[in-house]
């Protein structure tokens, strides 16, 4: 495979979870926005942080931040290159890039989830349409994973597809809770206000772990466990163990394929090493801020050795 | 059917709800239609099938063609526009009929002609003997920009030197074919014909169940083989091709992914590839690998900027060196386009002649060569009469068509023609043949060309049955061009 091709590949994927993540945001902030009266611009401030929007939306906007301007933001500001409608064109240009080691069913899918957002977001989107544009969003995705899944051979194209997506699910999952974190520190939880509840319900919301959370631990949501959840996990496919376990999965494939290890596996382990072997307790102990900083480096340096070892760019 | 009536200088056939009008414009010949209104052989069964056609049925395939085409991503650039976004070609439903027995005429004439092209290349990087012998002025070569003095004693692989060719044809009558133009260079187009046939399928398939089309999905695996035919000696059995393209923002970009695709072979920019250990190598997620076929549709001077243009990053540096050292088959050779010079058409007769022995089988259309003082006379008395057409020019850009431009274009074309004669050639204005077209009002008779695409290798001239028909959609319109309101047909050859 071109090295050119894995590239698009794992950026092509990265792109689509991104704007994927970005609805979700928006729908957990609209959601706080909705049950809550005053500090909601406050809330919208955290969403654009934990979209890795904000620096870009001051930059342009300044640092009074209302819903609206938010969300247009995050969702089709063409000065934003993470907005969803960027996220939408620049996954297409990477699928025409990587078309040859497309099926036909995925790439329609990646246009068509452009064609699609494209017309739903050629205007700024009023509220009561927003619940159907973030579900379009959430939707089209998916239909793009689907035909990944029902389509691609399990080689290193699918591979490098996947360690995208898990790059960026990680990274999104980090920086929810690292712009979060004081909500689930124990020393300054006032356990069981209403405030605090529904700090975290929004922080389940915007990953879509909810349900999965009240299944797993019932209905007395506590930070701890909120907290252990997110990060430690390893049956909820948006924790930071469940995505670094993804990664070194599928870099494993990649070495048996290729009959090679290269640095980026053992970074990789290293990565997965920090990040699991280490209990809830502990980890909020050394730092809970401190422990994801070091986890989004981390990652970072990660994803520039892949790049290296894969011959990405050259 | 019924005979219509004549009214004015049209006449107006009416079957059920179908209306077909055809202009009467000298001897214009309808290739369903014939020229008397008189229903040809090879669409009877498909005219069977449309008479029993809902209109609001076709009409919901028709905007179904194009959902097709989008959700593909058949799309291309139109240059020189601000909003240079991705437009379709449109297609229109109605496909276009060829006789097997046509069609093997056809293919006699042009097996003769592209192999013509190709020995002429040959002499003309090698002896000469063409221009020693007389038969071709010395300056139509010396002068030319499209000669590449750096394939002089050059030989390629296998000896062919245009591994693709596509011939367009335009049509006059039942038997009368005339070669507009040779595209020797990298001709586009073949997506379309398989495109479109694809959609054909897909919507109409009792239409392929009455009618025995002959089939032309083994385009991409006969491409694949032919390429493959004509790799360097070095090379193994399994020939490592890949496919060159300029990028995503070429307008042919669609086609270049899509014949990888088919093939099974990488797509390649000029920065995946550089030159390691004499070969041309592509970067992939292993390393560097060598590559020896490409088949580029990056053109000529942006292929070599060490060679060509020093400015083009399109290309790969030193990879000319490459080729010459004999490390690497380029599809089509560089340097090929000195055959497809619009000046170099003219001789052509004499070039098949001069090669096969024959006299050419498929004809030209005459043509004034403006450099000559006689004819350039001939052409400013006859301006109206005629079709003026750039030397270099391409795309249906820069040309002239006489009798339907207004007194000031003919003005400002004499200007240039004055100006710069030798940049110009002038045709006739041939009486095109129509095909109908589906218009809301039914069947409409609209201009055609045909661009059969062919493979050349070592073992012999593979030509697809059918290729691609591009109309012109304006009522009356002469220009096929797609950056020019031309639309495509599917292209039937049926079975005998």
């Amino acid at each position: 495979m071109l090295g050119k091709t894995a590239g698009g590949l794992f950026w092509m994927f990265r792109y689509l979870e991104r704007s994927e993540n970005t609805a979700r945001l928006i729908e957990a902030g609209q959601r706080i926005a909705l049950t809550r009266s005053n500090s909601a611009d406050d809330e919208w401030a955290s969403v654009l942080q934990s979209a890795g929007a904000y620096g870009g939306f001051v930059d342009i906007h300044g640092t009074e931040i209302s819903r609206d301007g938010a969300i247009d933001w995050m969702l089709r500001d063409p000065d934003n290159p993470s907005s969803v409608l960027n996220m939408a064109e620049a996954a297409r240009n990477n699928g025409k890039t990587v078309r040859t080691a497309l099926t036909r069913e995925v790439w329609e899918s990646i246009n068509e989830n452009w064609m699609t957002l494209r017309d739903a977001l050629a205007r700024k989107v009023p509220e009561r349409d927003l619940p159907d544009v973030l579900a379009l969003i959430r939707q089209r995705s998916a239909f793009v994973r689907g035909a990944m899944h029902g389509t691609m051979l399990r080689n290193d194209i699918y591979d490098f597809a996947r360690i995208g997506t898990f790059m960026e699910r990680a990274d999104n999952t980090a920086r929810i809770l690292d712009v979060k974190y004081y909500v689930l520190l124990p020393s300054v939880v006032a356990v069981g206000t209403s405030i605090d509840n529904v700090q975290w319900q929004t922080i389940l919301r915007s990953v879509s772990a909810e349900g999965g959370f009240h299944m797993t631990f019932g209905q007395d949501a506590r930070p701890r466990e909120i907290a252990q959840f997110l990060m430690l996990d390893k049956r909820m496919p948006r924790s930071l163990a469940f995505c670094v376990g993804k990664i070194r999965d599928n870099l494993g494939y990649l070495a048996d394929d290729y009959g090679a290890r290269l640095s980026c596996h053992d970074l990789c382990d290293q990565l997965a090493e920090h990040t699991m072997s280490h209990t809830i307790d502990e980890i909020i102990e050394m730092g809970l801020h401190e422990f994801i900083s070091d986890f989004l480096k981390s990652l970072a340096s990660l994803g520039s050795q892949i790049e290296t070892d894969y011959r990405f760019y050259n | 059917m019924n005979r219509g009536d004549a009214f004015g200088n049209a006449i107006v056939f009416r079957f059920g709800w179908h209306k077909l009008t055809l202009m009467k414009q000298g001897q214009l010949f309808d290739e369903m239609w014939g020229q008397d209104g008189a229903l040809r052989e090879a669409y009877s069964d498909f005219n069977t099938w449309f008479a029993g056609q809902e209109p609001s049925r076709l009409r919901k395939k028709q905007a179904e063609a194009e959902r097709l085409f989008r959700l593909t991503g058949i799309t291309f650039n139109v240059y020189g526009r601000a909003e240079a976004t991705e437009r379709l070609i449109p297609f229109d439903i109605i496909p276009r009929i060829i006789s097997g027995r046509e069609w093997s005429r056809l293919c006699r004439g042009i097996e003769q002609r592209v192999r013509a092209i190709n020995a002429f290349l040959h002499d003309i990087y090698h002896r000469q003997e063409i221009i020693r012998a007389g038969r071709l002025p010395v300056e139509m070569i010396a002068k030319n920009a499209a000669f590449l003095p750096q394939m002089i004693g050059v030989s390629p692989p296998g000896g062919v030197y245009t591994h693709i060719v596509g011939i367009d044809l335009v049509r006059t009558g039942p038997d009368e074919f005339f070669v507009l133009e040779d595209n020797a260079r990298t001709p586009s187009g073949v997506s379309y014909m398989l495109e479109n046939r694809e959609t054909m399928l897909h919507m109409f398939p009792e239409l392929f169940s009455q009618n025995r089309v002959q089939s032309v999905q083994n385009y991409p695996r006969q491409l694949r083989r032919s390429l493959a035919a004509c790799a360097p000696a070095m090379s193994g059995d399994r020939p490592t091709v890949a496919v060159l393209t300029p990028g995503i923002y070429n307008s042919a970009y669609y086609e270049h992914s899509f014949l990888a695709d088919k093939m099974g072979v990488e797509l390649v920019e000029g920065h995946d590839l550089r030159v390691v250990d004499g070969r041309v190598a592509m970067r992939t997620t292993r390393g560097y690998q060598p590559i020896d076929v490409l088949y580029r549709r990056v053109d000529d001077d942006f292929l070599d900027p060490l060679n060509f243009r020093p400015d083009s990053a399109l290309g790969v540096p030193g990879i000319l060196d490459v080729y010459r050292s004999g490390g690497i088959t380029i599809a089509n050779a560089p340097g090929t386009g000195i055959a497809d010079d619009k000046a170099i058409y003219s001789y052509m007769p004499e070039i098949v002649e001069f090669y096969t022995g024959e006299k050419a089988l498929l004809k030209n259309v005459p043509t004034w060569r403006c450099n000559d003082p006689e004819s350039l006379a001939y052409v400013l008395d006859n301006l109206a009469e005629l079709v003026v057409k750039e030397v270099h020019g391409s795309g249906g850009y820069g040309m002239l068509i006489g009798p339907t431009s207004s007194k000031r274009e003919l003005e400002e074309f004499r200007r240039k023609l004055k100006a710069k004669p030798s940049n110009y050639i002038a045709q006739p204005t041939l009486s095109l043949s129509t095909v109908p077209i589906f218009t809301k009002a039914g069947l409409a008779p609209r201009h055609v060309d045909l661009r059969p695409f062919v493979l050349v290798s070592p073992q012999g001239v593979d030509i697809t049955p059918g290729g691609l028909t591009r109309v012109a959609l304006k009522k009356g319109s002469l220009v096929v061009n797609s950056s020019q309101g031309g639309g495509t047909k599917d292209t039937w050859v049926l079975e005998d």
